[in-house]
């Protein structure tokens, strides 16, 4: 490479690597009385949970199940991320905010103080102000441990939609949850989703009836607040027969120097002819430039296509935390079934992602497609692992799987690691991967058009995820449009 | 106050003198011409105006607009109003043409504290543009050069150009890879755009592009300066002598006697 190539491309690097922890906009803590279980983990701690959310006893006993499995489990190590050792011993795994002692309220008993948050997040909790967009989206907002809100939770109940959080579900709809939790992610499954099935506090609870199209988006919206205290969310969705749902969850933090633990686990149960769609665009505070604090995203997330022709499609912008291991996969179980998988995953300065998919082929004329994008920065290391097995009792099924990395700078470490295995010969499967750099001469061509560096990253890059970003919810597509640009900001301009 | 006013350039790459003593003057409304054999500079000077990384001047001025060219960003130039359309266009696969052609109008609008342009007037204008430039709606859909025939790259180098208005184009063998129609294509885009308040520098290994748009002078370029400088007829004496005169006298003397026997 000549050297006024290697020069421009210097500054590319400099530029994305002087990103640091101060760009991210959603950095502030909220000032609010907690009430928090003291820090550590055992069978008092997960009964003082148990209690605290006034639990039936079988849930108790669920838990305390996971609890036992999960003592006796090994935290992975096979990933291509490295962390110092996590003291769960040392952790919080409860903590709500005072005001939300007696349960969920209506959203006009909502301490202000939370309201304050969400708008500042730019989470329109009052229902007004969400009508005057374009589409209505429905969300349930998460902060900590607790659900503090759902919206239109009237309006979806004309459609005989329930959107509630994970507690008030195991209230009002016990029969649905015991039938359905754990029955696409066991307790057992792995390390953090046996820890998550132990501690888990809230999340949202989305059951679509048969031949229900929901009349809009869902979204639920995550917040970490309190310092030194994880985050077990569990989201549980089934749509019913010829149901269908499009549901989106984002996720931001505070900036803290700490490191913070965030175990979610997600369960979709697609029945008959019913589809889900599920985007996440993930904006967990990544650490600073030098990798200071962040979250740690350990999160499991699958989804079940029971019944025949049922069809579920992941999409995920992942720009966020310090460590993510991640792998929503699909199992196709009934016939003529269908997964899919997007994904633009970014990691800059010295952010760790391993991520990827799972598309487990059990049903006969299945079929799974996998786009992933992955785009390194700084000093980072960005790993798409993906699995995608076909049965023996598997006739026909077909996978499609593109990846595609693009690397900023000559820091940072992309890696593709696809696992393939067919036990039926009639299966078709296909992969193609490409791994390319932002070019020197591209970047100049932009500037001389009058996009300074910036935006002519943030152009590229948009470019290269354009697959992907087409997949989103038409309301988040800008909105993850904008982040990938920001995500990779630099501190020129 | 001349446009664009270029003193005395030296410049390298690595180390290795491209630019010696290289000396232009334009004025607003001016079309000049630059022929001069391959590996003469005529890229390298372009790119240097542009700003382009890794290419610096050792020596020399450049004024633009009155304003120290040298010192400013590349987009800072574009927003002053340089055009190159380059030689060998980039591609930027998933981003549309329209999507950059918006882009780059609004940061260079913004750039000059002017108001972004409004969608539906923006479509109504690139519409008109790429009509006469014979870029269709297809090729406005498709990500930016990907794919493209050369002829089409160049067109659509000409139409950026258009879209973008500026005080100065710089056009690299742009009518390098150009059919026949093609080349009557871009030339009336070209001629479209001649106004008093703009300039244009046209490097070109060929005389007949010069036929459609008629330059008010032409410089010879060889081994990083102008050795002779004239009127249109220069390129037809260029057709058919070639430079052999020029890199004779070059290679034998210091170079500078040529420059001086036909200035
Ligand atoms: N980045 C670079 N690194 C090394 N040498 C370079 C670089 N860029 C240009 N050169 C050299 O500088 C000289 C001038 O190149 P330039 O591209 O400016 O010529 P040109 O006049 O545009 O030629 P052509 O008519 O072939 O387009 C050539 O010898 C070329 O090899
Ligand atoms: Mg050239």
């Amino acid at each position: 490479m000549s050297e006024a190539k290697t020069g421009i491309d210097r500054e590319t690097v400099d530029q994305v690597a002087n990103f640091g922890g101060e760009n991210y906009k959603y950095g502030f803590t909220t000032d609010i009385d907690a009430d928090k279980a003291p820090n550590g983990l055992n069978a008092d701690i997960i009964r003082f949970i148990s209690a605290k959310k006034g639990e039936p006893e079988w849930l108790l006993e669920w838990r305390l199940d996971a609890f036992e499995r999960w003592q006796t489990m090994q935290e992975p190590d096979w990933a291509h991320v490295d962390y110092p050792k996590i003291d769960y011993q040392d952790l919080c795994y409860y903590a709500a905010p005072k005001s939300m002692e007696d349960g969920p309220k209506s959203l006009d008993e909502v301490d202000p103080e939370l309201l304050r948050t969400y708008e500042k997040l730019g989470i329109p909790l009052q229902e007004q102000e969400v009508l005057a967009g374009v589409r209505k989206v429905a969300v349930d907002a998460v902060f900590d441990s607790v659900s503090v809100g759902t919206t239109f939770r009237e309006e979806l109940a004309k459609a005989g939609v329930i959107f509630c959080s994970f507690s008030e579900a195991v209230k009002n709809h016990p029969d649905l949850v015991r039938k359905y939790l754990g029955s696409v992610v066991p307790q057992s499954d792995n390390y953090f989703a046996a820890l998550n099935s132990a501690v888990f506090s809230d999340g949202s609870f989305v059951y679509i009836p048969p031949g229900v199209r929901c009349p809009m988006e869902l979204s639920t919206y995550f917040r970490i607040n309190e310092a030194n205290t994880g985050q077990f969310e569990r989201t549980l969705v089934i749509a019913d027969r010829g149901s269908y749902v499009s549901y989106l969850e984002g996720c931001t933090a505070p900036m803290r120097d700490e490191n913070q633990l965030h175990a979610a686990v997600v369960e979709l149960v697609a029945l008959e002819d019913a589809e889900i769609k599920y985007s996440t665009v993930q904006n967990w505070y990544p650490g600073d430039a030098d990798g200071r604090g962040g979250i740690y995203n350990f999160v499991t997330k699958r989804g079940d296509c029971r019944e025949a022709r049922a069809r579920i499609s992941w999409t995920q912008v992942e720009t966020g935390s310090a460590v993510t291991w991640k792998y929503p996969s699909c199992i196709l179980r009934g016939d003529e079934t269908v997964g899919e998988f997007y994904s633009i995953a970014i990691s800059n300065n010295l952010q760790q992602v391993d991520s990827g998919t799972k598309m487990l082929h059990l049903g006969r004329n299945t079929s799974s497609k996998i786009i992933s994008k992955g785009i390194s920065a700084g000093r980072s290391s960005n790993a798409y692992r993906g699995q995608v097995s076909v049965h023996p009792k598997a006739a026909n099924a077909r996978n499609f799987t593109q990846c595609d990395s693009l690397l900023i700078g000559d820091k940072c470490a992309a890696h593709t690691v696809p696992y393939i295995e067919a036990k039926n010969i009639s299966a078709v499967l296909e992969h193609e991967a490409t791994t390319s750099k932002i070019s020197g001469d591209q970047m100049f061509y932009c500037r001389q058009r009058g996009l300074d560096p910036e935006e002519a990253v943030a152009l590229i890059v948009n470019g290269f995820c354009r697959d992907v970003l087409q997949n989103l919810p038409m309301e988040f597509a800008v909105e993850a449009q904008k982040l990938v640009g920001i995500s990779l900001e630099g501190s020129v301009g | 106050m001349a446009l664009l006013e270029i003193e005395n350039l030296h410049a390298g790459v690595d180390d290795k003198a491209i630019l010696n003593g290289f000396d232009l003057t334009i004025q607003a409304g001016e079309v000049h011409a630059i022929m001069g054999p391959n590996g003469s500079g005529k890229s390298t000077l372009s790119y240097l105006l542009a700003g382009r990384d890794g290419y610096e001047a050792q020596n020399g001025n450049v004024r633009f607009d009155g304003a120290d060219l040298l010192d400013m960003e590349p987009e800072a130039r574009a927003i002053a109003g340089m055009f190159l359309a380059f030689q060998y266009p980039l591609e930027i696969p998933g981003v549309t043409n329209m999507t950059f052609l918006r882009t780059a109008l609004n940061a260079v609008r913004r750039g000059r504290g002017e108001d972004e342009m409004d969608p539906a007037s923006f479509l109504r204008m690139v519409r008109e543009k790429s009509r006469a430039m014979g870029v269709d709606d297809d090729m406005l859909k498709r990500p930016l050069n990907v794919g493209f025939s050369g002829g089409e790259k160049k067109r659509n180098e000409v139409l950026q150009m258009a879209v973008l208005e500026p005080r100065l184009a710089i056009l690299d063998e742009t009518d390098s890879g150009l059919d026949i129609d093609a080349l009557q294509t871009v030339a009336d885009g070209v001629n479209a755009m001649r106004s008093d308040a703009r300039g244009m520098l046209v490097i070109t290994h060929y005389q007949r592009l010069l036929d459609f748009i008629k330059p008010d002078f032409v410089h010879v370029m060889v081994h990083g300066r102008i050795v002779r400088s004239g009127g249109p007829e220069l390129a037809e004496e260029l057709e058919r002598s070639g430079y052999g005169a020029y890199l004779g006298a070059e290679t034998g003397g210091q170079g500078n006697e040529v420059g001086a026997a036909h200035a």
